[in-house]
């Protein structure tokens, strides 16, 4: 765990820089962790976002193919928003835990 | 006479129709058990079949020998359930009415959600070791085998028992290092999280085990196809791994008629309250094991300790009181690794695997994330409790919810 200023504000982040308190997050610390990782955010990457950030809350398993099946964005243009782990930066920029397998 | 009636007899179902015929009056109580298949698999072994540890019989009875006297068992198909009329509707029209039902129908894989996968290649040089075909399959053509690239490649998460692939190439270094033919078998590991290993302390304390036994790891590949014709995985980013042979977790999602009852997420996994097990659509309604999309590994010690939480739960619904236990998402599980050793990991919702003793603070005698030969013969014994105790619904010396007694805290 350590701390960092996103967007002006000091939050505490994992050693792969998760937020992590989802409490957090704003729009802002989600255009500056994305920019951290090359990625300008659009409105389609905060249709994702939101999605994820609605589905984690209910305590849903998140997942490549359930965010396919969203209705928002297939899985190939999910690819194109957030190219190399689509799941694993999507879900960085939107507050949530980093996806995890049990060990 | 008031009606319980259990969805699935499989690990968790056949748990619970011990534990509730145990306790409940005969005289006032009907507990009825549906499912369309005859044998029980012991699924944890279907792990050791592909390397010849075991073979078929050692991992098949009849379910019938589970269940106890006192309980309906009714070997059917089932159609749907209607929550609003405590209803279930099986295959052929029968209906049963019930008080309180427990969806206990698990996951299942569905290697045809893959494109590709279950195609000419299929049980020819592309195998799963998830059903018990798939595991025999396996065995036999491994042992006409002389090397080249074997490829574990994991579709999509959740899938049962997750550390289920990792032992898997572990089991097979050891394997072909016992037959004599390790340098001429290149060993990759396929998966679409981060890596092999995901949890900070348990990457730490097992990862070098994998560079120890030469495996190499490829993570974030998310499999868009198979390319039968060129042996390859074709990723959605275009990227490509070839193979000789593919061992596969097909994608795993609920059973469909969870889908035909609508108590379900778009994986056919049961809605459930995390805590209480309760289905989130009807009150009357509980899920135990797999079929539940609660966030914990789909295994079979998840539904061994649920069903504590969901007995006790039950009975306040009975007595009208409110549900006061509340599940942790305790899980257990052995890791084999090869020649004789193993490890094991215990963490629940909130905390991950960490280091110490098991079951007893300090004395164990297993050893938590540590390879040790003591681990290994826990899984090895572990069969005769599980056909003996566990689906007898026996107690066994561990505590439903995870204790920190044991466990190191580790920075």
């Amino acid at each position: 765990m350590a701390q960092k200023t996103l967007a002006g504000k000091t939050v505490e982040v994992t050693d792969e820089g998760y937020l992590v308190n989802r409490k957090d997050w704003t729009k802002e610390i989600a255009i500056e962790i994305a920019k951290e990782e090359g990625i300008e955010l659009t409105e389609k990457h905060f249709e994702v976002i939101e999605y994820l950030r609605k589905e984690s809350a209910a305590g849903a398993q998140l997942s490549i193919r359930k965010v396919g099946k969203s209705g928002i964005v297939d899985i190939k243009g999910l690819y194109q928003l957030f190219p190399g782990g689509p799941l694993k930066y999507s879900s960085k920029f939107a507050g949530i835990s980093k996806p995890a397998s049990c060990v | 006479m008031k009606r319980i009636v259990i969805l699935g007899a499989g690990t968790a179902g056949t748990m619970m129709a011990n534990k509730l015929r145990n306790t409940l009056d005969k005289e006032e109580w009907n507990i009825t058990i549906v499912d369309q298949f005859k044998t029980h698999y012991y699924q944890p072994g279907f792990l050791f079949i592909p390397f010849g540890i075991y073979n078929k019989e050692d991992v098949i009875k009849p379910k019938a020998d589970f269940i106890p006297a006192g309980v309906d068992m009714i070997f059917s198909a089932i159609d749907r359930v209607e929550g609003e009329a405590n209803k279930v509707y099986l295959e052929g029209g029968k209906i049963l009415n019930y008080d309180y039902l427990i969806v206990a129908t698990g996951t299942k894989t569905y290697p045809e959600e893959t494109p590709g996968l279950k195609d000419k290649l299929w049980y020819k040089e592309i195998f799963d070791f998830y059903t018990v075909e798939g595991a025999v399959a396996l065995q036999k053509f491994f042992k006409g085998w002389e090397g080249g690239k074997l490829v574990m490649a994991i579709t999509e998460v959740p899938y049962k028992c997750p550390v289920a692939p990792l032992e898997f190439v572990f089991l097979a270094d050891a394997y072909f290092t016992g037959i004599g033919i390790r340098d001429k078998v290149d060993i990759t590991f396929v998966t679409p999280m981060s890596g092999a290993f995901t949890k900070p302390i348990a990457t730490k304390m097992l990862s070098e085990l994998l560079e120890e036994k030469n495996i190499k790891v490829i993570p974030d590949f998310y499999i868009e196809h198979v390319d039968n014709d060129g042996k390859k995985l074709v990723s959605y980013d275009e990227l490509e791994i070839p193979f000789d042979v593919l061992t596969v977790v097909p994608v795993n999602m609920g059973d469909a008629l969870v889908e035909r009852s609508g108590l379900g997420d778009d994986m056919n996994f049961v809605l459930t309250d995390k805590e209480t097990l309760q289905s989130k659509k009807f009150e009357n309604v509980f899920v135990l094991g797999d079929a539940a999309n609660i966030p914990t590994s789909k295994a079979g010690s998840v539904a061994h300790f649920a069903s504590e939480i969901l007995f006790e739960n039950l009975m306040s619904a009975m007595e009208g009181r409110p549900l006061k236990a509340k599940f942790d998402g305790h899980a257990n599980c052995y890791i084999e690794t090869g020649h004789g050793k193993g490890a094991l990991i215990d963490f629940n919702y909130d905390t991950e695997p960490l280091p110490g003793t098991f079951p007893l603070p300090g004395i164990g005698p297993f050893g938590l994330l540590k390879n040790t030969k003591i681990n290994h013969y826990g899984k090895v014994m572990f069969r005769w409790i599980y056909w003996h105790i566990l689906l007898k619904g026996k107690e066994l010396p561990v505590e439903p919810l995870m204790t920190m007694a044991g466990k190191k805290r580790v920075n």
